[in-house]
């Protein structure tokens, strides 16, 4: 008995290890890019144009490049995946298609987003000849995110009761207007959360927008959606790995406000989650 | 009221003109809503149609024979064979597996199984916090740190090896192992332990011959969805790779080519881009390698799909 109680002590304990060893590349990556990105932040490196080729100055058209992209990936995105979503929790009939549609879904969410960004190429930039622009980009980004907000919006739509349905309809209310009136506002903070997740990981993408949207050094914001831009994640790329003297402040940084962001958006995603889950009544 | 139970069967012009409209409303938004709801076969049809639109006229230049085991990759020349990229993909996400499927299914199991709640917590939001990080941003970092200590520590001319694209790899498929193979294995009925519990068995024995033979297909699945991250994912392995295409010299080649610089798929596809010139035999070639990822990616995940399915089948 007692070297069986021995045993499972002895595996605890490996098990309680590997959890640890799971901590350390997320606070590692925090750790370096706070310490060493954090002095490199200062009000001009975020609100001024770089100058030098790059090496001086700040980063501000990268910012303002990946709001135009992902404001445009929300445009997109949004709509088509909620209409997507409702069409699978309120509409779709067991069968064939739905099944279909399903399958469609996963295998989106696993094509890699390098593929995306020949795809994107190939489609938006080249075939509607929309060139290298923030439209482009903002289309592939879109796609990308696509199967991230069609599920989760669809989790939160399913977490609305059935009775809810129930009642509105018995009232004489059409489909529509039951899910326009009840189901959607009732599955608003689901929604919100998940659009916001898609968000954050359209912010961090640097695949999809190489081909499509993104300018190596560009020293001046777009001008329309058919201008291409500077982004943040591509310009980390650049000053990391395309350019061999760019000073360390600069690639700190950067990649210090690129994570700075999307944490953010996560945490966001995370606080209303955590919110809406206290205050719902069901 | 009655008579508006059966609304449906009445005829519309018995309605009034705000019902009718709303009537009319309700099936054109319908027809919206079904419309959208095909959206995703529609758009993974669209990638597979433009990558082998794009991709076809490779093989004027090459046959298909000589592109998937031609073992040189020279667009300067035309020679445009796959096998040293395959072999990078595979090699750097063989080396990723080796770490993260032991770390991350024990670790799936500590926190499903073991871990206090606190704990539990904490441990859930840092790989939630994992997988939120742009591979961009891994990438730098294994650039910047990963890359010089293993420079250092195996003493080699450059630290942008296929090890150290391994390294990072292991770290970004380390999230969707654990949180999909946590889910698998809290899906285990609670009765299935109860009844090992009251045989006599240790919580551990338990957890060993019971939860996890019961979750494995469910693990199975989180391995390979794990193993599709790997192979697709870009830019970190673009920037810690060192983009050298080569194959590895038999079985006693393997360390050093882990040690080396190597070239994947992906890593090809994101640095030749650019420098292509559109409709050339190269622009067509990375075309070609892009279909050729797609095709495995996918595979993969239909397999992962099928493995998560059978899991769920608890009743049974």
């Amino acid at each position: 008995m007692t070297s069986r109680a021995q045993t499972q002590k002895a595996a605890f304990a490996l098990l309680s290890i590997s959890g640890l060893v799971v901590m350390i590349p997320a606070v590692a990556v925090i750790y370096f890019i706070v310490v060493k990105g954090l002095p490199a932040i200062s009000w001009s490196f975020l609100t001024e144009m770089p100058r030098q080729g790059m090496r001086e100055g700040g980063i501000m058209p990268a910012i303002v490049g990946t709001a135009y992209l992902l404001a445009g990936t929300l445009f997109f995105a949004v709509p088509l995946g909620i209409l997507a979503a409702i069409y699978l929790t309120e509409y779709a009939p067991v069968n064939a298609f739905t099944r279909t549609i399903r399958l469609a879904i996963v295998n989106l969410a696993g094509v890699p987003s390098i593929v995306y960004g020949l795809f994107g190429y190939g489609l938006f930039v080249l075939f509607l000849h929309f060139g290298k622009s923030v439209l482009a980009g903002s289309l592939t980004l879109a796609l990308l995110i696509l199967p991230v907000v069609i599920t989760s919006s669809e989790e939160a739509l399913l977490s609305v009761p059935k009775s809810f349905r129930d009642g509105s309809l018995a009232l004489g209310a059409t489909k529509w207007q039951t899910i326009w009136r009840v189901v959607l506002p009732n599955s608003a903070a689901g929604i919100i959360t998940g659009v916001i997740l898609g968000i954050g990981r359209a912010a961090g993408e640097t695949a999809p927008i190489m081909f499509t949207a993104a300018a190596f050094y560009l020293p001046r914001l777009p001008r329309s959606v058919f201008d291409d831009c500077m982004a943040l994640p591509y310009h980390l790329y650049v000053v990391a790995s395309e350019m061999f003297d760019s000073p360390e402040k600069v690639q700190w940084g950067t990649a210090f406000t690129l994570l700075m962001i999307v944490l953010a958006m996560n945490l966001v995603a995370a606080v209303i989650r955590a919110r809406f889950r206290r205050s719902r009544s069901w | 009221m009655a008579q508006v139970v059966n609304a449906d069967s009445l005829s519309v012009a018995s309605l009034s003109p705000i019902e009718r409209r709303a009537r009319v409303k309700d099936a054109l938004v319908s027809r919206i809503i079904t419309a959208s709801g095909a959206t995703a076969i529609v758009i993974l049809l669209l990638i597979f149609v433009f990558l082998a639109k794009d991709a076809i006229p490779t093989f004027h230049t090459v046959s298909v024979k000589q592109f998937l085991t031609g073992t040189s990759w020279r667009p300067e020349f035309e020679t445009f064979g796959i096998v040293p990229l395959l072999a990078g993909s595979f090699f750097v996400t063989l080396g990723a597996l080796v770490i993260a499927v032991p770390v991350g299914v024990t670790c799936a199991i500590y926190i499903a199984e073991v871990a206090p709640r606190r704990i539990r917590e904490l441990l859930k939001v840092t790989i939630e916090v994992l997988a939120g990080i742009p591979s961009v941003v891994v990438g730098f970092i294994g650039l910047a740190i990963a890359a010089p200590y293993i420079q250092g520590v195996f003493n080699l001319p450059t630290g942008l090896t296929a090890l150290t694209g391994s390294l990072m790899l292991a770290f970004m498929s380390m999230p969707t192992i654990v949180s999909i193979s946590e889910d698998a294995i809290v899906a285990v009925p609670k009765a299935y332990r109860d009844g090992s519990l009251a045989l006599g068995a240790t919580k551990w024995e338990t957890i060993r011959r019971v939860v996890v033979p019961s979750a494995r297909s469910g693990i199975i699945a989180a391995c390979m969805l794990g193993v599709g991250r790997a192979v697709g994912e870009t830019m970190t392995v673009l920037m810690v790779t060192g983009n050298a295409s080569v194959v590895p010299n038999g079985l006693a080649g393997i360390v050093p080519f882990f040690l080396g610089p190597v070239r994947t798929m992906t890593a090809t596809i994101a640095a030749d881009m650019g420098e292509t010139v559109q409709r050339s035999p190269h622009y067509h070639a990375l075309f070609a390698v892009g279909l050729t990822l797609f095709v495995i990616t996918f595979v993969i995940n239909l397999v992962a799909d099928l493995a998560l399915r059978r899991g769920r089948s608890f009743a049974a």
